[in-house]
C-alpha cells in the first residue's frame, strides 16, 4: 500500500522532514546587466545607419541629335585640369586668328575656394538668383502657393537667358573635381548645366595656358 | 536631544527596469543592424551636399582609384538570370551551385573568362584575389553586356511581379531600375567618362552619382 504521509506540512519536531530552506526570489542581476550592456555597446558601435547618398545627374545624348552647345546664349565654360585647377571663359570660344576677327578667348584661372568658384557663380548668376529671391518673398508673404512657387522657380532656372554652364575636363582632372563643381552648381541653384567633351581648339589653348 | 537615526538603506537596488531597457535597446540594434557586405574594393567617394537617398533598385558600377570598373546588381533572382545570359553570350557554363554563390556576392570586377574561377574561390580567396576590372572597350564591351542583360532581366522580373500582383488583385508599384556610379574621388575623370559612355551607348542618360554627405561648412 502506498505510504501515508503523516506529516502535516509543519515539519515540527525532531523526527519531522527537513524543511526546504526558504530562499530569496531575488537573483543577482549584475552579470546579466553587464552582458546586456556589452551587447548594446557592440551593436551601437558596429551598426551603420548611413545609407549612401546620391546625386542625380543627366548626361547629354549623342552629339548627332544634340544642339550646338558652342552657340549657347550666356554660356560659362569651365575646364578642369590637374591640381584642382579650374579655368573658365565667358560666352563663345574664339580660337586665335578666327574668321570673325574677334579677340581670341583667354582662360581665366580659379579654384574651389569660397572666393573663387562660389563668388564667380553668384556673380554671373545674379539675375536669376534675384528673380528667385523675389519669388521667394512673394511666397513667404503668401501671395503665391508652393506649387506655383516651385513652378515659377523652375521656369526662371530654365529661362533661355539664364546662365548655362558647360563642364569640360581634360585627361588629368580627377572625378572629385567634377562632382565638386556640379555640387557647387546645385548649391547656387544653377538649373542649366551639362558635362560635355572638350573641343580640340580648347585643348590646345589649355595646354598653352598650362605651361 | 535624541540623535536622528538615519534609516539603514539597502545598498542593492532593483535593476529590473534597467535590464528591461538594456535588452530593449539590444533587440532594437540587433534588428536594425545590417550585416556589412564585403566589397572587393574600397572606394572613397567624394562628398556633396545632396541628401537624396540612393534608390534600392539599382545597377551599380563602381570605379576604383585606378579606373577599374566593377559591376553590381542587388536583386538575387535578377543576378542569377543575368549570369545565365552572360554565360550564354560568352560561352561559359555555370553550375547551379555557382549561380547561387554568385547571387550572394556583391560587386564583381573580373572578366567573364576568369569569372568561373573567381566564383569557385571561397570568400577569403575572393578578397585576396586581385580584380582586374571588367573590360569595357569597344572590342570587348563586357560591362555594356552586363548592364544590358541586368536591365532586361530586372524589367522581366518586374513584369512577372506585376502579373502576379494583378492576379490576386493587388496594386503593384513599379519602380524602374536606376543606374548608379560609385567612383573614387581620386579616379581619373576620363575613366569615369568611359563608363558613362558605356551607359549613354545603351541610351541611359540619367545617373545617380554616389557621394558622401558633406560634413558641416568650414
Amino acid at each position: 500500500m502506498a505510504e501515508v504521509n503523516t506529516d502535516d506540512g509543519g515539519g515540527h519536531g525532531k523526527h519531522g522532514k527537513k524543511r526546504a530552506k526558504k530562499s530569496s526570489t531575488r537573483i543577482d542581476m549584475t552579470p546579466m546587466v553587464d552582458l546586456a550592456f556589452l551587447l548594446l555597446t557592440f551593436f551601437v558601435l558596429t551598426s551603420t545607419f548611413s545609407k549612401p547618398k546620391a546625386m542625380e545627374i543627366s548626361f547629354p545624348a549623342d552629339p548627332k541629335d544634340k544642339k550646338d552647345l558652342t552657340k549657347v546664349k550666356n554660356a560659362l565654360t569651365f575646364i578642369m585640369t590637374k591640381d584642382n585647377t579650374i579655368y573658365y571663359y565667358n560666352g563663345e570660344f574664339y580660337p586665335p586668328n578666327n574668321k570673325d576677327a574677334k579677340p581670341p578667348t583667354e582662360l581665366i584661372k580659379t579654384n574651389f575656394s569660397k572666393d573663387g568658384l562660389h563668388k564667380l557663380l553668384l556673380d554671373r548668376y545674379k539675375p536669376t538668383l534675384e528673380a528667385i529671391d523675389a519669388l521667394e518673398k512673394r511666397y513667404k508673404s503668401k501671395e503665391i502657393v508652393d506649387t506655383t512657387f516651385k513652378r515659377l522657380v523652375n521656369l526662371e532656372k530654365g529661362n533661355k537667358d539664364a546662365l548655362t554652364v558647360l563642364i569640360k575636363a581634360d585627361d588629368k582632372a580627377i572625378y572629385k573635381n567634377v562632382v565638386d563643381l556640379v555640387d557647387e552648381l546645385n548649391v547656387c541653384l544653377v538649373g542649366k548645366y551639362a558635362v560635355v567633351d572638350m573641343m580640340p581648339t580648347e585643348l590646345e589653348l589649355l595646354n598653352a595656358t598650362n605651361k | 536631544m535624541p540623535k536622528i537615526k538615519m534609516p539603514k538603506s539597502n545598498p542593492s537596488l532593483d535593476m529590473t527596469p534597467m535590464v528591461d531597457l538594456a535588452f530593449l535597446l539590444v533587440t532594437f540594434f540587433m534588428l536594425t543592424a545590417s550585416a556589412r557586405v564585403s566589397e572587393p574594393v574600397i572606394v572613397d567617394t567624394p562628398s556633396s551636399t545632396s541628401d537624396k537617398l540612393l534608390p534600392d533598385n539599382v545597377i551599380m558600377v563602381t570605379i576604383d582609384e585606378k579606373g577599374k570598373a566593377y559591376y553590381n546588381i542587388n536583386n538575387y533572382d535578377v543576378r542569377i538570370k543575368t549570369l545565365e545570359k552572360m554565360g550564354a553570350q560568352y560561352k561559359v557554363e555555370f553550375t547551379d551551385k555557382e549561380k547561387k554563390e554568385f547571387a550572394k556576392m556583391t560587386s564583381i570586377g573580373v572578366p567573364m573568362e576568369s569569372l568561373k574561377k573567381f566564383i569557385d574561390l571561397d570568400e577569403n580567396g575572393r578578397m585576396a584575389a586581385k580584380s582586374p576590372g571588367i573590360p569595357l572597350d569597344s572590342l570587348n564591351n563586357q560591362l555594356g553586356d552586363w548592364i544590358q542583360f541586368g536591365r532586361i532581366e530586372a524589367a522581366k522580373q518586374a513584369k512577372t511581379q506585376k502579373d502576379k500582383a494583378e492576379k490576386i488583385g493587388r496594386e503593384f508599384k513599379y519602380e524602374p531600375i536606376r543606374f548608379a556610379i560609385k567612383a573614387d574621388g581620386k579616379a581619373n575623370y576620363i575613366k569615369v567618362k568611359e563608363v558613362i559612355k558605356v551607359f549613354t551607348d545603351k541610351e541611359i542618360y540619367r545617373f545617380n552619382l554616389i557621394t558622401n554627405l558633406e560634413k558641416g561648412n568650414e
